[in-house]
């Protein structure tokens, strides 16, 4: 990452102009309560009864009741909710494991090799990056009942096994960091090409593939919209199990909150473990979408 | 990177493991011209199957009168007709513009002023950056969710501080600019941090004796910012103006929830989106013609609402320069 200002402490205007104002301290630390509060809020409530939702003055600080939420949350008949968490669990990390493997050989043999209609191929897959998911939904809802994949959980797997995105990023980044000499010197010794990937191209690309399994795992573990439309009650996932907590006629607040906790924290703890790399993936413009 | 230290790792092992296979020939010509095609096809397949027959077969089912069973007529660009005589095809459209207007001016201008507030001298910048970044990693679902909760008029926290100042409870769902805003601050919440931290790594790539210079000529932190830091930024703040248009026409997610799952968006509709518009008709009515019709236009829209925006956006970096 990139230092902010130089550490050299000078005379006249330039000794405060990198400093943090008071004013500047009071926005970030409001900035920092505001993104924080709301998953502070759902603990609260996730922790106490459904009464504490009317209650005047609002609780602010957790209470004893998880353990009975928690129970209820798994005993819940119609959301199916540690189904939806087992489901998340192998979908995301199915999803996650083959776009790093098929994102990284085509972004390297984007990269790195020479074929014949390199460029046109470039071309046409980034144009396809700029398509909106939800322009393909109807259709693909229509495609997966043809061949009965509706209700099944290969339907929200299979068509985001590699993303142009994924391909895109990491022929980014193999161009960058990987000269073009370390190819020609194992091409010297005889590699195939596979072997070149392999032994060559996956070790240096291990940054980028951390932050864009990271993303892809989050975002595959975060899908709504297709879930919804593609899966059954019965077999759902995560998210798609706190929508059915939500009953028709009276809301248990303390129940969805618990869901939601429950269904954020695999992704707080990664988040917590891998915020670093995430945070230079970004800022390094790795993960501009 | 550690480009070179990796090469001597790596050079030796392959040297010794590798010589033996000296015997190329054929093999190796073959490997050379067939094995680029082999690593890219898996992704040209997989968009081939599910990305681009999907698209092109929507416009298909768009020129038919389609249901889900029964009838599938050829009725040529009818439902194109349709869509675009149709009311409620156009207020989705007015709401998802409004929501887009009323979510993004101010995100973008949040994240920059947060950005401008990070780009400082201080401790412990990874832990501030990562609060900041917090949001992204909850679920859009319990974002929803838990906003809504926040927004409701009973017993909803947001209410309740706003009687603080004798303000009488408001019912969020209910109106039209009261939905559009309680959204807006949902999706504001889950992307301001996002979009600072690109600033920011844009800002730290300004070289700093433009800013130096500038302190010695007498020039105040705001002058600063205004025509250094703004001008500098252009390209990035254009990213990111596309990147939420395209994100803010797709907005599906937060009104869905925030209105208790009904695809039509409040009693009035008050708050229903295109995307909720075009689920309504596939999966509430099973109407796939005009479903299909509704998804092209909203591609459409998104085409030419990121032009609008890519050529709006040059032009007034462009003035201020």
């Amino acid at each position: 990452m990139i230092p902010i200002g130089s550490r050299r402490r000078g005379g006249g205007p330039l000794a405060t102009l990198w400093g943090a104002g008071p004013l500047t301290r009071i926005m970030l630390a409001a900035t920092i309560v505001l993104s924080v509060f709301p998953l502070y809020w759902m603990l609260v409530v996730a922790t106490r009864t459904n009464d504490v939702v009317g209650s005047v003055p609002p609780p602010v600080v957790p209470g004893g009741e998880l353990g009975r939420n928690l129970a209820r949350l798994f005993g819940n008949e119609q959301a199916h909710f540690g189904l939806g968490l087992i489901n998340s669990a192998i979908a995301a990390s199915t999803v996650t494991v083959s776009t790093l493997l098929f994102a990284s050989l085509a972004g390297f043999a984007f990269a790195k090799l020479r074929f014949r209609g390199r460029n046109a191929l470039l071309l046409v897959m980034l144009a396809t990056m700029m398509v909106p998911v939800q322009m393909g939904i109807i259709p693909l809802y229509m495609l997966m009942a043809e061949i009965g994949w509706t209700g099944r959980l290969q339907a929200v797997i299979v068509p985001f096994l590699v993303t142009g995105f994924g391909v895109f990023m990491m022929r980014q980044y193999t161009l960058q960091a990987l000269p073009d000499e370390l190819i020609e010197a194992a091409r010297i010794d005889g590699c195939s090409t596979w072997r070149i990937y392999w032994s060559v191209v996956l070790p240096v690309l291990r940054p980028a593939m951390a932050v864009l399994g990271l993303f892809t795992f989050m975002q595959t573990w975060n899908e709504f919209l297709w879930p919804l439309a593609v899966l059954d009650p019965d077999n759902p996932t995560v998210q798609y199990s706190l929508n059915l907590l939500n009953g028709a006629y009276y809301t248990d607040y303390s129940l969805m909150f618990t869901g939601t906790a429950v269904a954020t924290l695999p992704l707080l703890v990664i988040f917590l473990l891998c915020g670093r790399q995430l945070i230079s993936g970004i800022m390094d413009g790795a993960l501009k979408a | 990177m550690t480009a070179s230290t990796r090469l001597r790792r790596v050079k030796p092992a392959l040297a010794g493991r590798l010589l033996a296979k000296r015997s190329a020939g054929r093999l190796a010509r073959w490997d050379m011209k067939f094995s680029p095609y082999l690593f890219v096809s898996p992704y040209f397949l997989l968009f081939a199957a599910f990305g681009a027959f999907p698209m092109l077969y929507t416009l298909w089912v768009a020129l038919h009168d389609w249901d889900l069973v029964g009838s599938r007529d050829f009725v040529g660009p009818a439902n194109f007709r349709m869509v675009l005589s149709d009311p409620q095809f156009w207020n989705a459209v007015w709401n998802t513009a409004g929501m887009f207007v009323v979510a993004t001016v101010p995100q973008l201008l949040l994240a920059l002023m947060l950005a401008n507030a990070l780009n400082r001298r201080m401790r412990g910048q990874t832990l501030l950056r990562m609060g900041v970044l917090a949001p992204m990693v909850t679920s859009v679902a319990a974002v929803a969710i838990v906003f809504s909760q926040l927004f409701s008029r009973d017993f909803g926290l947001i209410n309740y501080v706003l009687g603080w100042f004798g303000a009488d409870p408001i019912d969020w769902t209910a109106e039209r600019w009261s939905s559009w805003l309680a959204i807006s601050v949902m999706v504001d919440w889950r992307w301001t941090g996002y979009n600072a931290l690109i600033y920011l790594a844009a800002m730290q790539s300004i070289p700093k004796d433009l800013y130096e210079a500038a302190a010695i000529d007498g020039a105040s932190r705001r002058r600063q910012f205004w025509t250094i830091t703004l001008p500098m930024l252009r390209p990035t703040i254009i990213f990111t103006a596309i990147i939420s248009t395209i994100g803010g026409f797709q907005l599906f997610t937060e009104p869905l929830l925030f209105g208790n799952g009904d695809m039509a968006g409040g009693s009035l509709r008050q708050f229903q989106t295109v995307t909720m518009y075009m689920f309504e008709n596939a999966f509430g009515r099973f109407d796939y013609g005009y479903a299909s019709a509704v998804s092209w236009m909203l591609f459409l829209i998104i085409l030419v609402g990121s032009l609008l925006n890519f050529l709006w956006l040059r032009r007034v970096g462009g003035g201020a320069r």
